[in-house]
């Protein structure tokens, strides 16, 4: 039954690849999810029967070749499950970001016109209900969680349960057509489309095929010697392209297991009894972490925060170059050893983190105090840049070569190439097939030889080969002087600051920079209590005198950083203010993926940009805010901004 | 509403509200000289949610009371299940299916959620103390059967991530819940929620209906509710109850609650000449 296509000697779709381990794997785990307080287990042989009977269940409803099947909610086996059952139908899955408002979740569906929509429980199910008003292609829904559909209008709704008993019930009559379209799929049949998150505009569908896929899959898996047996936890959002690739395509590849947890708010509860072998996060979830650990740490008594102390400092010495097995001396080896002892192994296994052989992190720069601490320790953190067009990767670190400023080398089978304004452009053979329904985005994204640009402006190291990202190349700009503006470069210095959650630098254009700064609640509210400063409110928290104070001296040291590059010294910021809200996704300030949106974050407080360049000591300000259930408010201040002191530019004289 | 009949009647939303569970037959209760509640008549429905209210001191925290059987009416009879229903102590109320929270948490707090839940099912245990200190054979297959439920209980209410938390860490509203969760881990036919929405904020109070609710139309249990918040009691109750100085004012659904005369004044006040 299995496509086998002859010239790649392996399975060619994602249904044929799970058919094979339904034979290889039949009796190992291959998802778990935590409900009723357990781990519930599903072997190869026995998720592929689900998904078979989920597939079967679709086909009575009707689903046809080509259709779209939007899947919306947390990572759960069932709803991964219902997109390879779509995949097997000859319908293409889309998921779509389960946290998504009303209107975003209209475009997407209404941009690839989903048949079917599958939903994790009522909350979703009741905002596809409301866009099904609207858009009248959507013929079914179906839902995982039966909490509170009882009452709901089932003529065009199904639980997935009952789906699941349909299909079993009617094998007879669509085991030969199933067969037949599972036989159909190659490896240039669509396996999923994923909507980009769009800083800029509205989300595209990255088209993606079982060649990308499964090409991807197979590379990584080797690059990082991924086998049967590992564990991961699947917690990123399923629409987002990493954890289609870790969690499918990688997952199914070399079929190891897929653990979901059992809600958003365990997540570290379950990490930690999952222990994952291969493990990836964004920055913000290790920086979270680490500032856990110090929080912690502070208030701990003093005998165990002096071992604490005296260890971390043994491993920041020598535990990286143990991890790259590079010659150390005997004596640091058991010192090592015995830290490993006393503290980092228990640390490890507090954070989840004991089995981790690879872990990843990607999507934004991470501090390189916080990617050390984690080296440090032993664990084998490394970083990786992609994309949604690439099948995410494009470049990756190799074990033994990690550092904190570089992304790696190219992938294995892609090419990477450097255009002459800086734009680094790649092709290979994870390349996105084209934008679903935009030809002309395709067009100016992929040219004819298969290349396709960033959007990000960086170099290759010349001693190591490595990339190094400065900045997204839209955003990299020239100030009035003419000399370099690299936004996004001194953000993320100045978020490697625990208190620091959010930064965005202006200046494009103009004779200096000038920040806004968004603190973290959790990291100032504890030092805030430490130093017995009381504040009723996330507002008067941010503009405390000495929470200004504090900032202040971070940017002046950020600022002494960045002066000591000479192509970015004009990057310096003379003004800063400390923002009275966080920056939302809710208000469009960032995308989904925690990004932040300049264009919307410079017309909504132009009032407050327009004082830190006037001189003025405060501003009075009124922003609009939405709530979670989409409610709109209204939140006042007056801010203070304070100027910074400016480390000299040896290159050239500073301006104003 | 439907005309009701002693088969039921259907609510606006369609839900299907079975025959009288309980009936108070022309309650009064005395606290020496003091009338808490004057000769009282209601009736509560299999599935149906049930409010009282009425301003401070109105009497409906007694009657709740009356109701769980914890406060003896002088005069009166209370009718369960057809049945008339005598004095009782608080376990065999608990064996009758009746489970409550307080306006006040009452929670241990030193115990785990997981603990305080695992309480709500010891009415249903069967084993005896010792052979659950041996935790041996037949006691242990039973915990493990009662920790099933509870779990059932704890994904129901969304506390999966405070399940080892003491009760004494957490906040307020999330005790609240805590509360309700192990009421409903009794599998009661009958669930009385004094205040649960007490000094909880709107994102906490919608919360709260939403489960209140959910439990009424996933295990179709009975609810009674007193309340304060009248939004909230309109919104989410078939019939009412209004109380004053002990005596009932008012009794029918929310519309009929509200256009009602004696009730406006009760809550207004009206103006003495």
């Amino acid at each position: 039954m299995a496509a086998t296509d002859g010239e790649v000697g392996h399975p060619t779709s994602i249904p044929a690849l799970l058919a094979r381990n339904a034979r290889v794997y039949a009796a190992q785990p291959a998802w778990r999810e935590k409900e009723f307080g357990i781990w519930q287990v599903w072997t190869w042989a026995e998720g592929a029967a689900e998904i078979r009977a989920i597939a079967l269940g679709l086909m009575a409803l009707g689903l046809e070749r080509g259709d779209h099947v939007a899947v919306i909610g947390r990572n759960r086996p069932a709803l991964y499950w219902s997109m390879i059952a779509a995949q097997m139908c000859g319908a293409v899955p889309v998921p779509l970001y389960q946290d998504a408002t009303g209107d975003e979740m209209t475009y997407v569906l209404d941009h690839c016109g989903a048949r079917f929509v599958v939903c994790g429980d009522q909350e979703q199910a009741d905002k596809v209900i409301e866009v099904q008003e609207r858009l009248h292609h959507i013929d079914q829904v179906v839902y995982v969680d039966k909490r509170g559909m009882r009452k709901y209008d089932h003529s065009r709704m199904n639980a997935l349960a009952d789906v699941v008993a349909e299909g079993k019930a009617a094998h007879n009559r669509f085991d030969a057509e199933l067969d037949a379209r599972i036989a159909e799929l190659n490896y240039d049949s669509t396996c999923v489309m994923l909507y980009t998150s769009g800083t800029t505009g509205k989300p595209k569908g990255v088209v993606l095929s079982n060649r990308n896929i499964i090409e991807t899959s197979k590379s990584s898996a080797g690059f990082d010697k991924l086998r049967a047996g590992d564990d991961v936890l699947a917690y990123l959002p399923m629409a987002w392209v990493g954890d289609f690739i870790f969690s499918v395509g990688q997952a199914i590849w070399t079929g190891f297991c897929v653990n979901c947890p059992e809600s958003a708010a365990t997540m570290m509860t379950d990490l930690r009894e999952i222990g994952p072998t291969y493990f990836f996060a964004p920055p913000r979830v290790f920086e979270g972490q680490l500032t856990q650990v110090m929080i912690r740490m502070e208030d701990a008594g003093r005998v165990k925060k002096a071992m604490f102390d005296h260890y971390m400092k043994v491993a920041r010495r020598v535990g990286p170059d143990i991890l790259d097995g590079k010659q150390v001396s005997l004596g640091d080896r058991l010192a090592y050893w015995i830290g490993d002892k006393l503290v980092y192994g228990p640390l490890k296994n507090t954070l989840g983190f004991s089995r981790v052989r690879v872990g990843y992190t990607a999507g934004e720069a991470i501090g390189p105090e916080i990617f050390d601490f984690y080296r440090s320790l032993g664990i084998n953190l490394k970083q990786l840049y992609g994309q949604t067009e690439a099948s995410v990767f494009i470049t990756q670190q190799p074990d033994g070569q990690v550092r904190s400023d570089t992304v790696g080398v190219p992938s294995p089978g892609v090419e990477v190439r450097i255009a002459e304004n800086g734009e680094v452009f790649y092709r290979g053979p994870g390349t996105f097939v084209a934008y679903y329904k935009n030809a002309e985005s395709t067009a100016s994204t992929k040219d004819a030889e298969g290349w396709v640009a960033t959007g990000d402006a960086g170099f290759f190291e010349e001693k190591t080969g490595h990339l190094r990202i400065i900045d997204r190349a839209k955003d990299v700009g020239k100030m009035a002087d003419g000399r370099l503006f690299a936004p996004k470069y001194v953000e993320n210095k100045l978020k490697f600051y625990p208190s620091i959650l959010e930064a965005v630098v202006f200046g494009n254009g103009r004779d200096r920079c000038t920040a806004f700064i968004n603190i973290d609640l959790t990291a100032v509210g504890n030092w805030a209590e430490r130093n017995n400063i009381a504040y009723s409110s996330y507002q008067e928290l941010a503009g405390h005198p000495r929470v200004y104070d504090m900032i202040k001296a971070h940017v002046e040291e950020v600022n002494r950083s960045v002066a000591e590059d000479p192509m970015l010294a004009g990057c310096q910021i003379h003004r800063f203010l400390i923002l009275h809200k966080e920056l939302d996704a809710d208000d469009g300030e960032m995308t989904r993926t925690r990004k932040v949106r300049r264009k919307v974050i410079e017309d909504k407080f132009a009032d407050l940009i327009a004082a830190l360049y006037d001189g003025r000591d405060s501003v009075y300000t009124e922003t609009e805010v939405t709530y979670e259930d989409g409610r709109k408010g209204a939140i006042k201040a007056t801010l203070k901004l304070m100027d910074v002191a400016v480390a000299p530019d040896a290159s050239r004289r500073v301006a104003a | 509403m439907n005309a009701m009949n002693s088969e039921g009647y259907t609510t606006a939303d369609g839900r299907k509200i079975g025959g009288v569970m309980m009936e108070m037959k022309n309650i009064t209760l005395r606290f020496g000289g003091v009338k808490a509640i004057t000769d009282i008549s209601f009736d509560i429905r299999e599935g149906e949610i049930r409010a009282i209210i009425g301003p401070n001191g109105a009497g409906k925290s007694s009657m709740l009371n009356v109701i769980s059987g914890f406060y003896v009416p002088q005069e009166g009879e209370v009718w369960f299940h057809g049945q008339r229903r005598a004095p009782m102590k608080p376990y065999e109320v608990a064996q009758q299916g009746i489970a409550r929270t307080f306006q006040n948490i009452a929670l241990f707090e030193g115990m785990s959620v997981l603990d305080n839940i695992m309480t709500g099912r010891l009415t249903l245990m069967k084993t005896g103390l010792f052979q659950q200190a041996m935790w041996w054979g037949r006691a242990q297959k039973e915990e493990t059967a009662h920790r099933e439920k509870v779990e059932k209980v704890i994904d129901f209410l969304e506390i999966q991530d405070i399940r080892k938390t003491p009760v004494g860490r957490l906040p307020y509203g999330l005790k609240k819940r805590v509360e309700l969760a192990r009421a409903l881990a009794a599998e009661p036919k009958l669930l009385l929620l004094d205040e649960p929405m007490a000094g909880m904020n709107v994102e906490e109070k919608e919360d709260m209906c939403r489960f209140i609710l959910d439990v009424n139309d996933e295990f179709g249990t009975t609810i009674a509710l007193i309340e304060h918040d009248m939004g909230v009691v309109m919104d989410l109750s078939d019939r009412v109850v209004v109380m004053d100085y002990g005596k009932k004012i008012g009794d029918g659904t929310p519309d009929e609650v509200r256009n009602n005369q004696d009730v406006i004044n009760a809550y207004l006040g009206v103006a003495h000449d």
